[in-house]
C-alpha cells in the first residue's frame, strides 16, 4: 500500500514520455506511444483507486 | 466546465417526509442540511482547494470548446491572449467577489438567494437551472459517445459515424442515437445506483486526464511539421488560421477572452460558488481558481485545439470531434478520456439536475427523477447543434445565471453602506422579490435584444425600438458580461431603493427564518 502512488506517479509518467519520445523522434510509429501510454493509464488506474481517499465534507 | 459542486450533502437529504409539504416547503427541506453556516472545525486549507479546481475543470467540454476556437476562426495570437486574459479574469472574481463574501456569510447560493430574492424566484432559479444541467450532461454524453463510436468504427466491422453540424448534419445517424442512448442509460443507472462511488472515481480519473491532453498535444507536433522555430508560424497557418468560418461568428480577441470569462460566471460573479468557498479557512483561497483556469480552461483547450489542427492536416475536410483527434493523438488512453471525461462529469451533473427537479415531483421516487433527467439529457445529447454551439450555450447560461450573484453582491457590500437593510425579502416574509425579478430577466432580457437583433432575422423588428447608434452597433453575446452585470445591479438598487422608501422594515417583523 505504502509504494502504490510510486506506481501510480510511474503510470502519469508513463501517460506523457511516449508523446514527448514520438514527438522528437525516437518512436517511428504512432502505435508505440499509443501502446505505452496505455500501460500507463492501466498502471494509474490500477493503483490510485486505492490511496486517492473518496471526497468528504465539501 | 465544471460539474461538481455540492453533491455530497445534497445526498443525504431525506424526501420521504417532504411529500405532503409546499413546493417552498420541499425545496427547503432539500437544502436544509445546508442551512447554518459551516463551522470553523469544518473549515479547509489550501490544499483542498487547490486539488479540487486543479480537477473539476477539466472535463469532457473541454475537447468541445477548445475546437470550438479553431473552427470559429481565432488567431493564434487572441486565442492566446485572449484565454490568458479571460481565465485571469474569471480567476479575479473568484477572489475578489465570490470567495470574500464565502467566507463572512458560510451559506450556500441557495439560501443568499433565497433571503434576499424570496422563496419562488429560488424555485425558479432551481428549475432553470435543472433544465440547463441536463442539457450540459446531454453535450457530455455526447462527448463520451463520439469516442465509443470512434473505437467502434476503428476496430470492428461496424460503422457508426459520428455527426458532423459543419457539414450540415441535423440530426445523427439511428445506429450512433441508439449508442448516445445506451450510454445516457448506463450513467443514468449509475447515477441512481451509487452516486458516492463514482464521485470518488471521477476524483481518481481527474490528476490523469492533463497528462492525456498534454500526450496528445506533443504527439501530434510531427503530424504539424512543427518544431520550436516554427511554432508560432504554423500554430496560425495549420491550427488558428484566423481565417473567417463558412458558418457562424469570427472570434476575434474578445470572443476568446469572453469564452474563458463567461464560461463559468454563473460559478464566480454569479456567486454559484460561495457553496464550495463558505468551506475555505480565508477568502483568499479564491486565487485557487487559477488552477483549474490554467489547466482546464487554458492548458487543455489550446491542447485540444492543436489535436484539432493535427487531425485535419491528415484528413483536410474531415470531422473532428473529440473520439477522433484523442484517437489520434493518443490511442486508446485518448479514447478513454474522453469517455471518462464525459462520463465523470455528466454523471454528478445528472444528479444535481435530478434533486433539483425533483422538489417539482414530491411523489416521484429519486431513481424516476433521476431517469427523467436522464431521458432529457439523452435528447439533447441527439443534437448535433448543441455541441456545435456550445460556446454559446454556456455564455447565454452564465448570462442568465449571473445577475442573482450581482444581487448578493450588492446587497453584501452597497446595502449598508447606504443604510438600506440586508435579506428584504427575508425580513419583510416576501414570497418573491420585485427588485430581484426586474434586474434578473430586466438585465437579460436587454442583453439578448443587443446580441439577438443581429443573430436572428425575427428579432430584427427590435431595431425600431433602439436608438440609432445601438441599432447600428453589433454586440456580441461574449463582450456583453460586464454590462449584464452593470445593469443588473442598477435595476436591482434603484428599485430596492424604492421598495425600501415605500415599505421601511419596522421592528418586530416576522421574519422567514
Amino acid at each position: 500500500m505504502k509504494y502504490l502512488p510510486y506506481i501510480s506517479y510511474a503510470g502519469l509518467a508513463l501517460s506523457i514520455l511516449p508523446s514527448i519520445l514520438y514527438a522528437s523522434g525516437v518512436f517511428e510509429k504512432n502505435e508505440t506511444h499509443y501502446l505505452i501510454t496505455a500501460i500507463g493509464m492501466i498502471m494509474w488506474f490500477s493503483t490510485a483507486i486505492f490511496w486517492i481517499k473518496p471526497k468528504k465534507g465539501l | 466546465m465544471n460539474g461538481q459542486k455540492d453533491i455530497v450533502s445534497l445526498n443525504r437529504m431525506p424526501m420521504s417526509t417532504t411529500q405532503r409539504s409546499s413546493l417552498i416547503e420541499r425545496l427547503d427541506a432539500l437544502y436544509e442540511y445546508d442551512r447554518e453556516p459551516v463551522k470553523e472545525t469544518e473549515l479547509h486549507g489550501w490544499k483542498t482547494y487547490i486539488a479540487m479546481f486543479s480537477s473539476e475543470h477539466i472535463a469532457g467540454t473541454e475537447f468541445v470548446l477548445g475546437a470550438l476556437l479553431v473552427a470559429r476562426g481565432a488567431s493564434a495570437g487572441n486565442v492566446v491572449l485572449g484565454l490568458l486574459v479571460g481565465n485571469l479574469l474569471a480567476v479575479l472574481c473568484w477572489a475578489f467577489m465570490c470567495a470574500p463574501i464565502a467566507v463572512k456569510e458560510r451559506l450556500t447560493i441557495y439560501w443568499q438567494i433565497r433571503r434576499l430574492a424570496g422563496p419562488y424566484l429560488t424555485i425558479l432559479y432551481s428549475f432553470l437551472f435543472a433544465l440547463i444541467l441536463c442539457l450540459l450532461a446531454g453535450s457530455m454524453v455526447a462527448v463520451s459517445t463520439t469516442a465509443v463510436a470512434q473505437a467502434i468504427s476503428e476496430h470492428t466491422a461496424l460503422q457508426i459515424p459520428n455527426p458532423n453540424y459543419a457539414a450540415g448534419d441535423v440530426i445523427p445517424t439511428f445506429s450512433w442515437i441508439v449508442l448516445a442512448t445506451l450510454i445516457g442509460i448506463v450513467i443514468a443507472v449509475l447515477a441512481v445506483l451509487g452516486f458516492e462511488r463514482l464521485a470518488h472515481f471521477a476524483k481518481v480519473v481527474a490528476p490523469w486526464m492533463p497528462f492525456i491532453f498534454l500526450a496528445g498535444a506533443i504527439a501530434s507536433i510531427p503530424e504539424l511539421k512543427m518544431n520550436w522555430g516554427n511554432f508560432w508560424e504554423v500554430a496560425n497557418e495549420k491550427i488558428w488560421t484566423g481565417q473567417k468560418p463558412a458558418v457562424g461568428i469570427h472570434y476575434t480577441f474578445w470572443n476568446c477572452m469572453g469564452l474563458a470569462w463567461l464560461c463559468n460566471i454563473a460559478q464566480h460573479m454569479g456567486m454559484g460558488d460561495v457553496t464550495i468557498f463558505r468551506y475555505a479557512k480565508k477568502w483568499q483561497m479564491g486565487f485557487c481558481s487559477a488552477f483549474g483556469m490554467f489547466i482546464g480552461h487554458f492548458m487543455a483547450w489550446l491542447c485540444s485545439g492543436v489535436m484539432v489542427g493535427a487531425f485535419l492536416s491528415r484528413n483536410p475536410g474531415g470531422n473532428p470531434n473529440p473520439g477522433a483527434i484523442a484517437w489520434q493523438g493518443a490511442g486508446w488512453a485518448g479514447i478513454i478520456c474522453v469517455v471518462l471525461a464525459g462520463w465523470t462529469t455528466a454523471n454528478p451533473t445528472l444528479y444535481r439536475a435530478g434533486l433539483a427537479f425533483q422538489v417539482a415531483t414530491p411523489n416521484w421516487r429519486r431513481w424516476a427523477v433521476t431517469m427523467f433527467a436522464g431521458l432529457l439529457m439523452v435528447i439533447t445529447a441527439c443534437i448535433p447543434f448543441i455541441i456545435a454551439n456550445l460556446d454559446y450555450i454556456v455564455a447565454y447560461y452564465g448570462l442568465f445565471f449571473m445577475p442573482l450573484g450581482a444581487f448578493i453582491f450588492i446587497d453584501f457590500w452597497i446595502f449598508p453602506k447606504l443604510g438600506m437593510k440586508r435579506y428584504y425579502a427575508e425580513h419583510k416574509g416576501l414570497l418573491w422579490s420585485w427588485p430581484a425579478t426586474v434586474g434578473w430577466f430586466g438585465s437579460f432580457f436587454i442583453c439578448f435584444l443587443l446580441f439577438a437583433k443581429d443573430q436572428y432575422d425575427w428579432m430584427e423588428w427590435s431595431k425600431v425600438l433602439m436608438p440609432e447608434l445601438i441599432a447600428d452597433t453589433q454586440f456580441d453575446i461574449f463582450i456583453l458580461a460586464f454590462p449584464a452585470w452593470v445593469m443588473a445591479i442598477t435595476f436591482y438598487l434603484i428599485c430596492s431603493i424604492i421598495q425600501q422608501k415605500i415599505s421601511p422594515i419596522s421592528n418586530g417583523r416576522r421574519s422567514l427564518k
